[in-house]
């Protein structure tokens, strides 16, 4: 592709942007509306990437550039009853989005914190918005960010308030219902010291057309905070996903997060983990359940730039059909980062012979008193497992589908929402049985 | 136990059996009935868990000669899953961990399949954990392992015993044992055979496969077979265990061989 075609593609996506100028008028919002146009500049700077570019070797997004999607300007509104399926009874709040859009008669908010749509709680929690949002998803690079930044509007910001534990989780719902729509949700989570609460990221839709969702979220945590953020992407079949989400880690904080990728016909996730402060500890697990011909790429990174930081990750790819998985971890232990006790792994389930994963580890490490163990297997099942669940009387096809579905349960499991967690056993479960 | 009115539950005649074109059975015959517990012991290496999964189907051996009736049927004609509807049991020298898959979940799964295909009554999660819990009690087991993973982080007592608990749960007329003291401490080695000898009786047959005599002490063997280069070499009652202990496995070897070369 060239240069020219990419840009004018890019092009083509920012004449959708409207006019914001009425929204953020006051002086108060200055930053904010440079931040958009370094945005806006950075995105006809850059080009859609390709295959040629290290960062995208297995992931050809050039379908992606053959649709003109367009962010909508009427999303229609939902009755309550056609989302019931994608609600959950546990969360305090819900923020809901239809095709990108706040969708405020949908959304609610019981869990005593500032949860609400980013475009307005932009003008009365600024001083607290302002020295976090666009500090930690660069957009220099990342020509999707700069596109996401450029379009900042709606989303969702969370205040989470010093010594605060909210107990119920905290939903963000993003709905898709119409063909050919971009839609670029951004979401910022502050935790403030001590605090503690659950994030849901949920992607659905409610068409069976194409659409482009390209969503950002920003997550900081400062000292001895704790956060839970469980990400579920099952957009349907024809849409492209392409996301990131910037963590920062203060001292003795901690991020667990579990996300799964079950939809989209290509599918694009990084996940940049920071920890910019002594005794921070993640959990970052993943699990990829594709078939026909998905594409679903993980890149994840934990930048362990402090000492004393752990972190843990337990990635899983079942790949199906001529599907085609792809993971790229990448570790990176500063220099002075000693102590650092980090390990991963990365499991992969490959049930057909047309099925493809291309997994990567990569380890960078600059200091010397550190533990670093990472893995990483690709297989079909294990001959002695099926023949163990045959000799107790399944038949050879339950048995595969057993352990299939404990492959992937085995991530699932690790989600907090017992709702969520029951209702994603389900979806494996319907999957794995062939 | 030996009983007048027994009837034959497993024929083995002349059976061989390679892996990756190795043999190593090389003409085994065994008769099995009800009511019988069999030990079948032997040297490393002599083919006894060999033959024990060949008995239950594993995909890995062929068999390459002779003929296996159980119940008066061609067993080797089965699939695994087939043999073990029809009512055999192997249990596993080193049980297969399935992280992912709840205990309970896999052993109702494996009841329930067990109960249809013979027309038999299944039950729901909460009729089948009252039912579980009762035959756990005859292991001691904790109830915890229903809930955790199948055989995951299980010590070697604790998967020896969900072993004998899937064997009670699915009551094969036939259940195999391979080597299932080894790895056992001596209270986890009087549960187990407690439980196996509680779950025996006219109807079915216990073959233990095993390296020594110890367990023999706990479930009262009424043969006691010796295996050596795939093949059962010596044939007896239970004293011959106590025998092996205290002369080893030579003494039957050199034996056999010279009784072989006098043939000859």
């Amino acid at each position: 592709m060239s240069a020219t075609i990419s840009n004018s593609y890019l092009a083509g996506l920012l004449t959708g942007r409207p006019d914001l100028s009425a929204a953020f008028s006051s002086p108060a919002h200055a930053w904010l509306n440079r931040l958009r146009a370094d945005a806006v500049d950075r995105v006809g700077a850059l080009t859609v990437p390709t295959t040629r570019d290290e960062e995208w070797r297995f992931t050809d997004i050039s379908p992606l550039t053959r649709i003109p999607f367009q962010p909508t300007r009427n999303a229609p509104s939902l009755d309550a009853g056609k989302i019931e399926h994608f609600t959950l009874p546990e969360p305090g709040a819900r923020l809901v989005f239809v095709d990108g859009v706040y969708a405020p008669e949908l959304s609610f908010n019981n869990a005593g914190i500032v949860m609400e749509n980013l475009a307005a709680g932009m003008a009365r929690h600024g001083a607290q918005i302002a020295p976090h949002l666009g500090r930690y998803a660069q957009f220099h690079g990342n020509v999707f960010t700069a596109l996401n930044t450029a379009f900042l509007h709606d989303g969702a910001v969370i205040l989470v308030p010093d010594n605060t534990s909210v107990t119920a989780p905290l939903h963000l719902l993003f709905i898709a219902t119409q063909e050919g729509t971009a839609s670029y949700p951004r979401c910022l989570v502050v935790a403030q010291s001590g605090s503690s609460a659950t994030l849901i990221e949920d992607y659905v839709a409610l068409t069976d057309e194409a659409y482009f969702s390209n969503a950002v979220s920003e997550i900081v945590i400062a000292d001895n905070a704790h956060l839970n953020h469980v990400r579920v992407q099952r957009e349907n079949g024809a849409a492209f996903h392409i996301s990131s989400c910037a963590v920062a880690l203060a001292h003795a904080s901690r991020y667990q997060s579990v996300s799964v990728a079950l939809g989209a016909r290509i599918s694009r996730y990084d996940l940049n983990v920071v920890q910019a402060a002594a005794g921070a500890e993640c959990t970052v697990d993943g699990l990829a359940l594709i078939a026909g011909s998905q594409l679903a790429d993980t890149h994840s990174c934990i930048d362990h730039a402090q000492p004393n930081g752990t972190s843990r990750q337990l990635h899983k790819c079942i790949v199906d059909g001529a599907a085609h998985a792809v993971f790229n971890g990448k570790i990176i232990v500063r220099p002075g980062a000693q102590r650092t006790d980090s390990s991963q792994s990365s499991r992969n389930l490959l049930l057909t012979g047309k099925a493809r994963i291309d997994t990567k580890p990569q380890l960078e490490i600059f200091a010397d008193d550190v533990k670093c163990a990472h893995g990483a297997t690709v297989g079909q099942l294990e001959g002695e497992e099926v023949f163990y669940l045959r000799s107790r009387g399944l038949s050879d096809a339950a048995a595969r589908n057993l352990l299939t579905y404990a492959f992937g349960a085995e991530i699932i499991d690790r989600i907090p929402v017992p709702t969520l967690k029951h209702r994603l056993e389900q979806i494996v479960l319907a999957h794995t049985n062939h | 136990m030996i009983y007048q009115d027994s009837t034959t539950l497993l024929k083995v005649r002349g059976l061989h059996a390679t892996v990756n074109g190795i043999e190593i059975l090389k003409g085994i015959d065994l008769t099995v009935n009800s009511g019988e517990v069999h030990a079948i012991m032997g040297p490393n290496g002599s083919g006894k868990s060999t033959f024990a999964k060949v008995l239950a189907g594993h995909p890995a051996y062929e068999v390459t000669g002779g003929t296996v009736e159980f119940e008066g049927k061609n067993l080797l004609e089965f699939a695994p899953e087939a043999r073990a509807r029809a009512g055999l049991f192997l249990g596993f020298q080193y049980p297969v961990e399935i992280p992912g898959v709840a205990n309970s979940q896999f052993l109702r799964l494996a009841y329930n399949t067990v109960q249809q295909q013979r027309g038999k009554e299944e039950l729901d999660p909460l009729e089948f954990d009252d039912f579980v819990r009762e035959k756990m009690k005859l292991l001691e087991m904790n109830p915890d392992f229903l809930d955790r993973s199948v055989n995951e982080g299980f010590s070697g007592g604790e998967k020896k015993r969900n072993e004998i608990l899937q064997m009670a749960l699915l009551e094969p007329k036939l259940g195999i044992l391979d080597e299932t003291d080894s790895g056992l401490d001596i209270d986890a080695l009087r549960v187990v055979a407690g439980g196996v000898n509680q779950l025996a009786h006219k109807d079915n047959a216990i073959v233990l496969v095993t390296h020594y005599q110890r367990l023999l002490n706990y479930i009262v063997p009424d043969y006691v077979h010796v295996m050596d280069g795939g093949r059962i070499i010596k044939t007896g009652g239970k004293t011959l265990a106590v025998e092996l202990e205290t002369r080893g496995y030579d003494w039957v070897s050199a034996a056999y061989k010279a009784e072989v070369s006098a043939r000859a």
